[in-house]
């Protein structure tokens, strides 16, 4: 095992690491040396003021965005660049986009069996049989045969989620999943997500949602110009921040 | 053109005024045309003529068209390849062929790239066996006419596949590469469909315009309904009824395409709402 550098549950086994990611976009350093644990059955919180890096960060951990430097282990092993490891990689850890990013041309239950069917190989009943129990559980029994266009925007990230759900991921990473969304519907996308956190799913999220983070993350991360500036407890990093910078961002 | 609710219109018209009335219009000179025909002689004898190249025609195209799709999908993918030698020799590709004129392309099929295959599989086999043995002959001239039209066809096809995969939002092949789709399943469950769907209507065109530049096969002799018209017509002297009836034949086949094409667009419209 690597060694630990966190106080957080250190006993829990980690699932997703990060060693000192670093991301370029010519001379903009959007990542800049990130080092991070997630540890089995824990939420992870990313915030931080826009254009802080925290969407890139996550994007790195999946390899949407390829790191210019560290590195990404998956369960212990080291994640390399290739098509095959990537597949693999991806098809353990499961993303929501901020877009959710629905395929238009699939039903949702579709959407959501389409992964299960190619990757995993189940047979086509099986797959919507699963389709159908994921979007049970997020609450969108009646909607596996409408298209996705016909779904509000909040059903549409929840089916996301259930899609990412279907490849029974080691860990979920999110991508701001509210911020596209009517305030009135951001309650039923983060209930979902409050939901998983309680069955002890392994979970990332990027959000704006502070209250929400202290309420979920059992961690939190601020981020500010690509480097971690706190990390720590949630209720430690917003209620009692120890920068400078921390603080001018909770204070809002 | 642009109506006050931000929509493509015609201004503001009335059923009556939406009907296809050029669809009517062109139904009863046709009408009219085939009961000429049917009480006349000569006309029935062109037709007669006519339809025994039908089939070379509708041939011609229905084997060419999905063939230049298939070679402008993988021209596509070179295009979009990150790999430079894909990119170039797909980009070559697409410039030769859209900057060659399509009956130069046939030539160069027929009198060029036909008698050096024919050279080369006599080299290859050293002069043994079925391939040492064969001849120009035995190739048909419609087999050199086809390449060249799916050759040329493809680079339309290409860049029209290209256009319609970038059109795509960002967020789709993420979406479906973040699934652990592999870039193939990723390409064929999620991208292809989508784009499909998109350029129908650029394809439909481009179905049409290969069955009318289907007629160019004439030219080596095949015999196709244009090369039917025109030997029917320097053997009798009737240029004008010839020609008036291929070019209401082939005016027949190309209406049946667009509204086949418009049938399966309004479906997938009723599909995607």
């Amino acid at each position: 095992m690597p060694p630990r550098k966190l106080t957080i549950s250190t006993e829990r086994r980690v699932v997703l690491e990060a060693r000192g990611l670093v991301k370029r976009y010519g001379a903009v350093t959007a990542v800049d040396g990130v080092s991070l644990e997630v540890r089995a059955g824990q939420v992870m919180a990313i915030l931080g003021p826009s254009g802080s890096g925290k969407s890139t960060l996550l994007r790195c951990l999946n390899f949407l965005e390829v790191p210019d430097a560290g590195e990404v282990r998956l369960e212990d092993k080291v994640v390399h660049a290739r098509d095959r490891e990537l597949n693999a990689l991806r098809a353990r850890v499961g993303m929501v986009f901020q877009q959710f990013n629905l395929f238009p041309h699939l039903t949702v239950g579709e959407n959501v069996a389409l992964a299960p069917r190619t990757v995993r190989r189940l047979p086509r009943a099986a797959a919507a049989a699963l389709a159908r129990d994921l979007l049970a559980r997020v609450g969108l029994a009646d909607k596996a045969d409408s298209p996705p266009s016909q779904l509000s925007g909040g059903q549409q990230q929840r089916a996301a989620i259930a899609r990412a759900l279907a490849m029974e991921p080691a860990a979920l990473l999110f991508d701001e999943p509210t911020s596209a969304l009517d305030p009135e519907l951001t309650g039923e996308v983060l209930e979902v997500i409050r939901a998983l956190a309680a069955e002890g799913r392994t979970m990332v999220v990027v959000t704006h949602e502070v209250a929400f983070a202290r309420a979920v993350a059992h961690e939190v991360v601020f981020l500010d110009a690509g480097s971690v500036v706190e990390h720590g407890p949630a209720a430690q990093v917003i209620d009692r921040p120890t920068t400078e910078r921390a603080k001018r961002f909770f204070r809002r | 053109m642009i109506g006050p609710d931000g929509q493509l219109s015609t201004g503001h018209v009335g059923r009556l005024a939406r009907a296809p009335w050029w669809l009517l219009a062109l139904a009863l000179v046709a009408t009219l045309f085939a009961w000429n025909v049917a009480s006349s002689e000569v006309y029935a004898d062109i037709l007669r003529a006519l339809l025994s190249g039908l089939w070379v025609t509708l041939a011609v195209t229905a084997v060419a068209f999905p063939l230049a799709i298939g070679l402008g999908l993988v021209a596509a993918l070179g295009l979009l390849s990150p790999h430079p030698v894909r990119r170039n020799a797909a980009l070559l590709y697409v410039q030769v062929a859209r900057g060659v004129p399509i009956l130069v392309q046939i030539f160069i099929a027929a009198f060029v790239v036909a008698p050096l295959s024919i050279e080369a599989a006599h080299a290859l086999s050293g002069g043994r066996g079925p391939l040492g043995a064969l001849r120009s002959a035995d190739i048909p001239m419609a087999i050199w006419v086809v390449a060249a039209l799916v050759f040329a066809y493809g680079a339309f096809e290409a860049e029209t596949i290209r256009g319609g995969l970038t059109s795509l939002a960002r967020g789709q092949a993420e979406a479906a590469r973040a699934l652990g789709l592999s870039r193939r399943q990723a390409l064929r469950h999620v991208l292809l469909p989508q784009t499909f769907r998109r350029i129908l209507p650029t394809l439909g065109n481009d179905l049409i315009s290969l069955l009318k530049d289907s007629s160019l096969v004439s030219v080596l002799g095949v015999r196709d309904i244009t090369q039917e018209a025109r030997l029917y017509a320097s053997a009798t002297f009737r240029y004008t009824e010839s020609l008036t009836l291929l070019a209401l034949l082939y005016l027949a086949l190309t209406l049946l395409l667009a509204l086949g094409v418009k049938a399966l667009e309004q479906r997938y419209r009723r599909h995607a709402a």
